[in-house]
């Protein structure tokens, strides 16, 4: 079992780069960014470690879009990639990524793939059909 | 400056004959708890639908009504998961996998 | 100096996988980068919401195909972790088995793959040749060569017989003895030291900030392995982090060739100690809670970030691989490199593009 189930903490939006910046002087290393579009929020998680001991962010925004988040990478420009995937796939505005691909990093067939909310329980209903 | 490793190595490697199988001609050497194809066992069947229900790919079908089981070769991936959850045990894992086919067959029992 | 755009993959000779790059060249030199991905994105994470909880540990362990065990046990463990279950020591033995014989192959098939990126095919059929018994001891445990399909929640679906384990235990010997042979010619040949010394040098600060993990932060001297927070039976056989301090391609090789060695003790060490007992514990009722769950793949920490709400479907399962941590290095290394040198670099922050996209 891993030792390290990891604290969730919320930040407001404003406050973010302010904090991830506190983070960092502390030493903590960016693990990942993720988005998670739930039903009662769009909510982003940033998770930081130090040595094998992790913590974790969480920014919520509200439900309906357009999403807008202010950029960490002027304080781990490793955050880039991760702000750039949170463009492309949940259509999340990042302002003042230092490296925009502008919606051309993953080029799906399908824009922003992820940026709709899980819909009902019709989704569950399983494959399968009888014979 | 060192180039010989290489050269010593494919020598020996030469010398030592192929390390593949002449395929087709030899057959696979069979390992006896290789999971392949699925195997049914009419007999037994009670047409519980418990492995259509569990099967993660949606490859097996059952009809009640009608005492059918089918199942779609090509969307099977032989994981044993209906294996595992089979009351009656008539289903098993063979180590042999299913022959290549041009047609997409759903094959009925 | 003219500025040229060469466009690097998705489909490439040298590309085991679809990344896709637009080189700016000038001369011979990279001057400027430009990664995209996204051509085989499959979705896995929304899959989630359609799949029963317990029959994703089927679809984690696709994510990858060559690191897809540790994938399945990553999601077990976070699973089991938020439903309180506590997996028999005889299943956390088999994982870890099962995982460094994965960490095994994976390393081998990336050996072969690298003295393919610069022309030496020789040592690229050595390299899978040596692979190829690795996965024949995969599968007369596991049933499946690449797919294991052997992790559940609450431990392992097959067991390995004592007789098994010391028929694997004799042929780590053979194993160990072929792996020699290979991991000499590449540490020691002319040809390769010329083609990976003070190629793609990247410092440790770099590795540090951009976030990099795995082999490619070893070799610029970061000691970071997730082994060490000892997961499954990493609580009893400590691991130390091989690291070496040049940070160039050569030293990546060198840290990937030390772990096969280092592998194959685990796997001794977990034969010699593995305990007798039950092999999983039943699992009732669904998960709830949200956690994040890291664990070491061949190419480095996975993070996992699982979120349930005590349905059967989890609410959001979201994925970051080595990969995507290893990117930012990719992208700062190559500008200055020559464009010859681009295959070597790519390869060797061992890219897997389509766990990166799952």
């Amino acid at each position: 079992m891993s030792p390290d189930p990891g604290s969730f903490t919320a930040v407001e939006t404003a406050a973010l780069v302010a904090e991830v910046r506190l983070l960092r002087d502390a030493g903590w290393r960016l693990v990942q960014i993720g988005a998670a579009a739930l039903p009662t929020a769009m909510e982003v998680i940033y998770s930081f470690d130090l040595g094998g001991k992790i913590t974790n962010r969480r920014v919520s925004l509200p439900v309906e879009g357009p999403h807008r988040l202010p950029s960490i990478t002027s304080v781990y420009a490793a955050a880039a990639l991760y702000e750039n995937e949170l463009h492309d796939l949940f259509r999340i505005q990042v302002e003042g990524n230092i490296l925009d691909f502008k919606g051309k990093f993953y080029r799906t067939t399908v824009p922003f793939p992820f940026a709709s909310r899980p819909s009902a329980p019709a989704l569950a209903a399983k494959a399968g059909t009888n014979p | 400056m060192s180039y010989l490793g290489i050269t010593a190595l494919n020598l020996k490697w030469a010398l030592k004959g192929p390390a593949t199988r002449g395929y087709p001609l030899a057959p696979r050497r069979v390992i006896a708890d290789s999971r392949g194809a699925l195997a049914f066992a009419k007999a037994n069947c009670i047409y519980c639908s418990v492995c259509r229900k569990k099967c993660p790919t949606g490859a097996i079908g059952v009809n009640r009504n009608q005492k059918k089981w089918a199942i779609d070769r090509l969307r099977c991936i032989s994981c044993g998961y209906c294996v595992e959850v089979c009351p009656k045990d008539c289903l098993s894992l063979t180590t042999y996998m299913s022959p290549p086919t041009v047609t997409k067959d759903r094959e009925v029992f | 100096m003219a500025r040229t755009i060469i466009p690097f993959g998705p489909q490439h000779p040298v590309l085991p996988e679809p990344i896709h790059l637009d080189l700016a060249i000038e001369d011979e030199k990279v001057v400027d980068v430009l990664p995209s991905v996204g051509f085989i994105h499959r979705g896995l994470e929304r899959l989630v919401e359609r799949k029963d909880f317990q029959e994703f540990v089927y679809v984690a362990e696709r994510i990858c195909g060559i690191c897809s065990f540790i994938h399945g046990q990553t999601y077990c463990q976070g699973i089991e972790e938020l439903m309180q279950v506590e997996v028999p020591a005889r299943a956390q033995y088999l994982r870890t088995i099962w995982g460094e014989l994965s960490r095994l192959h994976s390393h081998l098939l990336w050996l072969g793959l690298l003295a393919d990126s610069f022309g030496f095919e020789s040592l690229f059929m050595h390299s899978w040749r040596v692979r190829e018994r690795i996965l024949d001891q995969i599968e007369a445990t596991t049933g499946g060569r690449v797919i294991f399909g052997s992790c559940k929640i609450g431990g392992v679906r097959r067991d390995i017989s004592p007789e098994a384990l010391a028929v694997m235990r004799k042929e780590l010997d053979v194993i160990e003895r072929d792996m020699r042979e290979i991991v000499d010619v590449f540490l020691g040949d002319s040809s390769v030291k010329r083609r990976l010394q003070g190629v793609g040098v990247l410092s440790r600060d770099d590795a540090y900030i951009l976030g990099c993990v795995g082999p490619t932060a070893r070799a610029s001297g970061v000691a970071q392995d997730m082994r060490s927070l000892g997961y499954a039976a990493f609580r009893d056989i400590k691991v130390e982090p091989i690291v070496r301090t040049e940070g160039d391609s050569y030293a990546r090789c060198v840290v990937r060739c030390a772990e096969l060695f280092q592998s194959v003790d685990i796997i001794r060490q977990a034969i010699d100690r593995i305990p007798p007992g039950a092999i999983e514990t039943k699992v009732t009722g669904f998960p709830d809670g949200e956690i994040l769950v890291r664990t070491e793949q061949p190419r480095g920490e996975v993070a996992y970030y699982l979120r349930a709400n005590g349905s059967r479907n989890l609410q959001r399962f979201r994925v970051r691989t080595p990969t995507f941590a290893n990117l930012p290095a990719l992208v700062r290394m190559l500008p200055g490199a020559n464009l010859a040198d681009v295959p070597v670099l790519v390869l060797t922050i061992d890219p897997c593009i389509s766990c990166t996209e799952r």
